[in-house]
């Protein structure tokens, strides 16, 4: 290092979305903490305020502001680092790196950019450069023509022969990217890739080869290594982050697995990579022949898994070489004494899940293939493929128990199901394998090694046996131990033996005797990255029936306490739940108890071991958590903290005996059960909306009769609303009645009198014994229809009433002290003229918990951890609630990826993400973080296209300050007519059924407007219907579109009223 | 996958291991030792310097990518390491039955019947392991259906005798002549040495190449205990009072030590994987490699003329050495690999250039 670094500024990757979730709030927290191990002050760009790295003490300053090249350029000009880190933010981070780097922000500063060097990086993200790179050492890489219109795409294609593959440079996790077999498909697709891409790729078709990663890395001394390699279930195709994955790879001989990774490191040490990279083979499964598909110089989500996978913490070391360390000089933290240069050995086997949510969207295409839909991952470990496979299968948490014993697919066509795979794809294989498909028939149609094939049979094999067995006394101990060997739960057990469909919780407790008593137990073990060659201390544990001796006593009976996480992010539940295990893990440890997680998300920092006394990376299942408890005897289990997965169990561990800390589990039912808290409301004499609880269809159309529509139907226990939609009439309410019962037999469906033109208030809140101890009112910005998840959410509240305000407060208090709260809970009110109605109670920390604690500077988890530990916790100081800030929430969606997904807001939690902003005012706070979720302050046109009278005339104004600003304003007939009689002049647009070119969807092509405000009048399917192609086609090309009338003229007057250079750079320890 | 018999495994100490069996069913004793390389079953197996030994593999899932045919290659076997199954027994944690790679002819279970050495599974390696690496060294037994017989301890043979060849056999056709000492020599240290202009004349452990004509001398890997070897490090000896190159790996570099005057020692915890870091003396530069020993050349007893050439980044212990003037060097880990990592072939390009430079001369 010829320069000393004293200040290092670290970009984030903001808000979660598809292809950039958690896995780097892991990867940036960890860089913070190598950083700050070396004393170096850390400045981070991150508006994603539910993040752990946005937290206290581990940056020095945080910016909540976007991490564009503009924001980013004022940081560095006012805190002035030295160096600079782009790897750890994901492509959001390093694209802006890039940008900055192009506009010689870097030089001017003089900013260091720490680790691997910027022209490496853009060796990797320029494709004609990086194959380039690739033949200068001999490496193949896939045929490829580099494309910058349609005319030359053709020809490519022509010269390849179909089928080919289509990639847009510099794009998120595949944005752009899929398979084209004919012309018709290339015209389509390559238009569409353009649309994020100046260059696209017309490549070779590798479908069918096994795709295998490395994770690769160097230091500035040359000296490289592999930490993880890992070989997707799915064959070339499917994109990585849509397989299923498993580490190590499996099928690869030495000599193959050796000779790709001499490739790895042939690679890294040719482009020049200081840290961390990933590169992703396509492997002949014929042949030892192969192709480099891709290189990301950056930590990845990949990475994220390989550190989980072997203990190995890339992401930490990664920073440290980028200061200037070699391998060789660092120490593996799981071991203290070994070097951080090595490889680690495994022994077991790591299977990665993906978790898809297709069922909250709208018309979107459930096929899986080559760009990204998923939206949160599990990680599972086991002895056998079988049982990380099965276990994996559980924590997906989507009502699956495993491969088998799941209620019945209903598949019309297994050939098509088979070769074109849908998020479905391994319940229809096991499916398959039950109408009698063969292992080479099935792999013949998926293109799965016939390897992993042969396995899954054996699982299906398993479950014949067992079905041959009527009751547990005659089940064979030896065919017992073979099925939890190969991962099936007890309840897969009870379900094949006593041959029910019902809930079986008292037949898998019955399971877990016989066992118990049999001695077939769960051993304990450990992750030691060196497979027990040296010995290891690592608190590093996962549980599995391929062995007998545990690794580990336990940690320190009745010492220690027990968290459960929140597992796979999906919608509805990510990073926010995240931070409050972090939290709450902490503050055990702060009181001198043993902190002891459990959780089985590689994305987040709750799986890292050094955030706990203990980690056991399992399964949140009853059975399992039953497990750990058992061995453990903790003091007590907290479930309040990872969202709805542990609420959920709450009830289920109290009735065997396990001590919940904090709220009561009876206190939790009657929160979740509609019916006893709506009787409970009732008895406290707090309002509510209109609902009924039936299971007879005849019984809902009366009350629709009689409170009328829209009517909001959902099942009981919900989780961001799986099952819930808003019906318009008669012939919708039949259908969703069907949907959901569907989704869950256990309990009946809730229909309640849906409100519009309402408030939603949100209040958070901490209690300890029935009294509040502090609490934090919040207000959305949208109007109530939108999903509190989806909507902006402003704290401080700047728009109601104190009168409203004193209300909520009140009856809140009483809820408190009705339900004896301990600990975090939340509660959704609706409020119209000084009205409140209790929407939802959740007793359990929010996904606001992290938002409002950071906006007010309280930690609520903290507070919440110590009341449920029975700590004195002081009431904060009133003068603290009167902040001269205020914070916004901002949703962050992920519609581009989710083709054909109608982009529209409802009652469905559809974004997979959120920013929080800080400001002085209204403007700046929704400017910034309007921003900071993509959106960008149009250049010159408008359009706006609104459906009702109220979202016309809430427009109104923002159309004229539009207007006085010079802004161009398009509409389409309705709202142009209505804004004509208002004497705003705009320019109409047809629509495209209305025969006149061209017409709005032709201009959005061509992107002639820069924002896209389209309101629909309901969310009935016929009025969705009507513009579902103008949002459709917005969000394909790139456009920023809003389909919320509040949020559109909050955003418009932000933007007319101040400039983004007004927005202060102030960062958060500064509000 | 038909009937699958029990069996078990027994040590030394008295600990028992029950499991079954997918090898050949017949009970075998040896020196229990454990690798935790995830890939190369095929290697380890055929690799000479296993000899006697019942080996554990702490990685669970075996068997997947099944056994690739026989075939030779420049009188060589193409797939494996030598052209027998060296090692006296195989215990595993979770047996593939099924296999599936386009190179695979046959499964593993097939290929330990056909060579008489029994496999054992549903072990768990892990707790295993962790009593061995403990113990350094245990005897252990396979038992079929207590069918018992004796513990053996394969060290107080001359296993270099049961492996090397018995007579002269010449490879390649090239212009350098290179005197390989096989001690249990890895083919794919024959095959390394031929890519260069080399012709490799292979002679036994205790063949007396002073008298012949070469310009390089290789001294192999192989089992047991160097000291075993008295007549090749005499042979050695006279070898190191002239000038001409030489080259040794594993066993090879511990009878150069001991030639050259330094000690060996028995390491507290064995290297036994592929994923060992050595750093080159001297240089910020480190290898990731394949070792498999649980002796090493003790640094402080190295003579004048010598220095350390490779240390171990875990342990600090010596990973090979070199002589400070003369173009001789050796390293204790296996820069041919097969199994594991490839980092320090180049000490092959390395020898043939001392040996090109010496022949110049």
């Amino acid at each position: 290092m010829e320069r000393k670094i004293n200040k290092v500024l670290l970009l984030g990757s903001g808000a979660l979305k598809i292809g950039e979730a958690g896995e780097f709030d892991y990867s940036g927290s960890q860089a913070l903490k190598a950083l700050k191990e070396e004393g170096i002050t850390t400045v981070l760009v991150n508006p994603n305020i539910a993040t752990v790295q946005t937290s206290e003490h581990i940056a020095d300053s945080i910016y909540f502001l976007p991490v564009t090249p503009y924001f980013v350029e004022q940081v560095i000009k006012k805190e002035k680092p030295e160096g600079i880190l782009l790897s750890f933010g994901g492509q959001t981070a390093l694209n802006c790196g890039i940008a900055l780097f192009e506009q010689g922000v870097f030089e001017k500063y003089n900013v260091e950019v720490l680790g691997t060097p910027i022209r490496a990086i853009m060796d990797t993200e320029d494709r004609e450069l990086f194959v380039k790179k690739l033949a200068e050492i001999g490496v193949l890489a896939p045929r490829s023509i580099a494309c910058t219109n349609m005319e030359e795409a053709i020809k490519a294609a022509e010269k390849l022969g179909f089928p080919i593959i289509i990639r847009a440079a510099y794009a998120l996790g595949g944005l752009g990217s899929g398979f084209c077999t004919d012309a018709d498909e290339l015209d389509k697709l390559a238009n569409k890739a353009f649309a994020y891409s100046k260059q696209i790729l017309i490549e070779e078709s590798l479908k069918g080869w096994k795709e295998i990663e490395y994770e690769v890395v160097r230091d500035r001394f040359d000296n490289c290594i592999t930490v993880c390699n890992m070989e997707n279930f799915d064959p070339l195709g499917i994109h990585t982050g849509e397989s299923i994955v498993v580490a190590p790879s499996q099928t690869l001989t030495n000599q193959e697995y050796h000779k790709l990774r001499k490739i790895s490191i042939g690679i890294i040490k040719h482009i020049g990579i200081v840290g961390e990279c990933n590169v992703q083979f396509a492997l002949d499964p014929d042949s030892e022949d192969y192709r480099v598909i891709e290189v990301n110089a950056r930590l990845s989500r990949s990475s994220a898994l390989a550190s989980k996978a072997t203990g190995y913490p890339l992401a930490f070391v990664a920073a440290k070489l980028g200061l200037g360390y070699g391998l060789h000089q660092l120490k593996n933290s799981m071991t203290k004494t070994t070097s951080t240069f090595f490889e680690p050995a495994l022994d077991y086997i790591v299977c990665k899940i993906p978790r898809w949510d297709l069922n909250k969207f709208k018309g979107v295409s459930k096929q899986i293939g080559s760009s990204m839909k998923s939206v949160g991952e599990v990680m599972a470990i086991g002895r056998t493929f079988e049982e990380a496979l099965q276990k994996g299968l559980r924590m997906i948490g989507q009502g699956m128990h495993g491969l088998v014993g799941n209620k019945d697919l209903i598949i019309e066509n297994f050939e098509r199901e088979l070769s074109e795979p849908t998020d479905m794809r391994i319940f229809v294989i096991a499916e398959a394998m039950n109408h009698n498909y063969n292992a080479e028939k099935i792999h013949e149609l998926t293109g799965i090694d016939l390897w992993f094939i042969q396995k899954l049979e054996n699982i299906f094999e398993t479950r014949r046996e067992l079905l041959k067995f009527q009751n547990l006394e005659i089940l064979p101990d030896e065919l017992l131990l073979k099925a939890k060997k190969q991962g099936f739960s007890d309840f897969q057990i009870a379900r094949f033996i006593y041959n029910e469909t019902k809930d079986l919780t008292e037949s898998l407790l019955k399971v877990r005797k016989f066992r118990e008593a049999k001695g077939i137990k769960p051993v304990v073990k450990q992750i030691d990255t060196l497979a027990a060659e040296y010995p290891a201390q690592t608190n590093y544990l996962y549980l599995t029936y391929g062995g007998l001796e545990n690794d580990v006593e336990p940690a320190g009976k009745d010492d220690s306490i027990v968290v459960l996480g929140s597992g796979a992010y999906r919608i509805g539940s990510s990073v926010e739940f995240d931070w409050c295990s972090v939290n709450a893990l902490n503050t055990i440890s702060k009181s001198g108890l043993k902190s002891i997680m459990i959780n089985y998300n590689p994305e987040t920092v709750s799986t890292d071991y050094d955030i706990c006394d203990r980690l056991y990376f399992d399964e949140l299942t009853l059975e399992r958590v039953l497990d750990i408890i058992e061995f453990e005897q903790p003091r007590g289990v907290i479930v309040s903290v990872g969202g709805q997965i542990p609420n959920n169990l709450a009830m289920r561990l109290m009735k065997v005996g396990v001590n919940i800390l904090g709220t009561s589990p009876e206190s939790i039912d009657r929160a979740e059960d509609r019916h006893k808290f709506s009787n409970m409301l009732d008895k406290m004499k707090v309002d509510q909306p209109e609902w009924i609880e039936s299971t007879s269809v005849a019984e809902v159309l009366d009350f629709a009769n009689k409170v009328g529509f829209p009517l909001l139907v959902r099942p009981s226990y919900v989780l961001s609303g799986s099952a819930m939609n808003v019906v318009s009439n008669e012939s919708e309410l039949e259908k969703f009645l069907t949907l959901a019962a569907n989704v869950s037999k256990q309990y009946p469906v809730v229909v309640t009198k849906f409100f519009e033109d309402t408030k939603e208030i949100e209040i958070d809140a901490v209690s300890k014994n029935g009294e509040i101890i502090a609490y934090a009112i919040s207000e959305h910005v949208e109007f109530a229809g939108v999903h509190s998840g989806d909507a902006t959410i402003l704290f401080p509240p700047q728009k109601i009433y104190v009168e409203t305000a004193r209300k909520i407060k009140k009856t809140t208090s009483q809820i408190a002290k009705e339900l004896n709260i301990t600990g975090p809970f939340n509660i959704q009110y609706l409020a119209k003229n000084n009205d409140i109605k209790v929407i939802e109670c959740n007793l359990r920390a929010s996904r606001s918990f992290p938002f409002v604690s950071k906006v007010l500077k309280i930690n609520l988890i903290e507070m919440a951890t110590k009341a449920m530990l029975g700590f004195d916790v002081k009431k904060p100081d009133k003068s603290i609630f009167d902040l001269d800030y205020i914070g916004v929430k901002a949703p962050q969606f992920s519609f581009s990826r989710l083709h054909k997904a109608d982009p529209v807001l409802g009652v469905e939690m559809a974004s997979t993400g959120e920013v929080g902003c800080l400001g002085r005012n209204y403007n700046e706070v929704i400017l910034t973080a309007m921003l900071s979720v993509g959106y960008k302050i149009p250049k010159k046109s408008i359009l706006l296209s609104s459906g009702t009278i109220r979202s016309k005339v809430e427009l109104v104004n923002s159309a004229r300050m539009l207007t006085q600003n010079g802004f161009e304003i398009y509409s389409t007939l309705g709202t142009y007519e209505f804004l004509n009689n208002e004497g705003i002049k705009t320019r109409l647009v047809p629509r495209p059924d209305e025969n006149y070119r061209p017409h709005v969807i032709d201009l959005i092509k061509e992107k002639k407007f820069d924002l896209i405000v389209n309101i629909s009048k309901d969310l009935s399917e016929e009025e969705l219907n009507k513009d579902y192609l103008i949002r459709r086609t917005a969000v394909d090309f790139n456009v920023p579109l809003i389909t919320n009338s509040r949020l559109a003229s909050a955003f418009i007057h932000a933007f007319c009223e101040m400039k983004i250079e007004d927005i202060a750079i102030k960062s958060w320890n500064e509000m | 996958m038909g009937t699958v018999n029990k069996c078990k495994l027994l040590l030394e100490d008295g600990s028992v291991f029950e499991g079954q069996s997918f090898g050949y069913e017949g009970s075998s004793a040896g020196e229990v030792v454990f690798n935790t390389a995830m890939t190369g079953y095929p290697e380890s197996l055929t690799d000479p310097s296993y000899k006697g030994q019942l080996l554990v593999l702490t990685y669970p899932l075996i068997g997947n990518y099944g056994v690739p045919a026989q075939s030779a290659e420049n009188g060589l076997e193409k797939f494996f390491e030598s052209n027998s199954v060296h090692i006296s027994g195989l215990i595993i944690s979770d047996y593939s039955f099924k296999y599936n790679h386009w190179n695979a002819t046959k499964s593993l279970g097939d290929w330990l019947k056909e060579n008489k050495v029994p496999g054992i599974f549903g072990i768990d390696t892990r707790e295993l392991t962790k009593r061995l690496r403990e113990k350094g060294v245990a005897l252990g037994k396979i038992i079929f259906n207590d069918n018992d017989i004796d513990f053996y301890d394969p060290n107080i043979d001359n296993l270099v005798a049961k492996v090397s060849c018995s007579e002269k056999t010449i490879y390649g056709n090239g212009k350098y002549k290179i005197i390989l000492v096989d001690c249990g020599v890895k083919n794919n240290i024959i095959r390394y040495l031929l890519t260069f202009d080399t012709t490799v004349i292979r002679v036994p452990w205790d063949y007396d190449f002073t008298k012949d004509e070469y310009d390089g001398l290789f001294l192999s890997n192989g089992p047991g205990d160097p000291q075993m070897c008295s007549v090749t490090i005499k042979n050695l000896r006279k070898a190191l009072e002239i000038d001409k190159p030489i080259f040794g790996i594993c066993l090879g570099n511990q009878l150069l030590g001991i030639a050259s005057g330094a000690n060996t020692y028995k390491l507290k915890y064995g290297h036994r994987s592929h994923n060992q870091p050595v750093l080159m003396s001297g240089t910020e530069r480190a290898f990731i490699t394949s070792q498999n020993h649980g002796y090493a050349i003790q640094d402080g007893t190295l003579t004048d003329g010598w220095e350390p050439y490779f240390i171990n980044l875990n342990d600090g212990s010596n990973e090979g050495i070199r002589h400070k003037s003369k173009p001789i060097f050796s390293a204790q880990f296996h820069p041919e690999a097969s199994g594991g990592p490839t980092d320090t072939e180049f000490l092959f390009e390395q020898f043939i250039d001392l040996v090109k430079k010496w022949k110049e001369k």
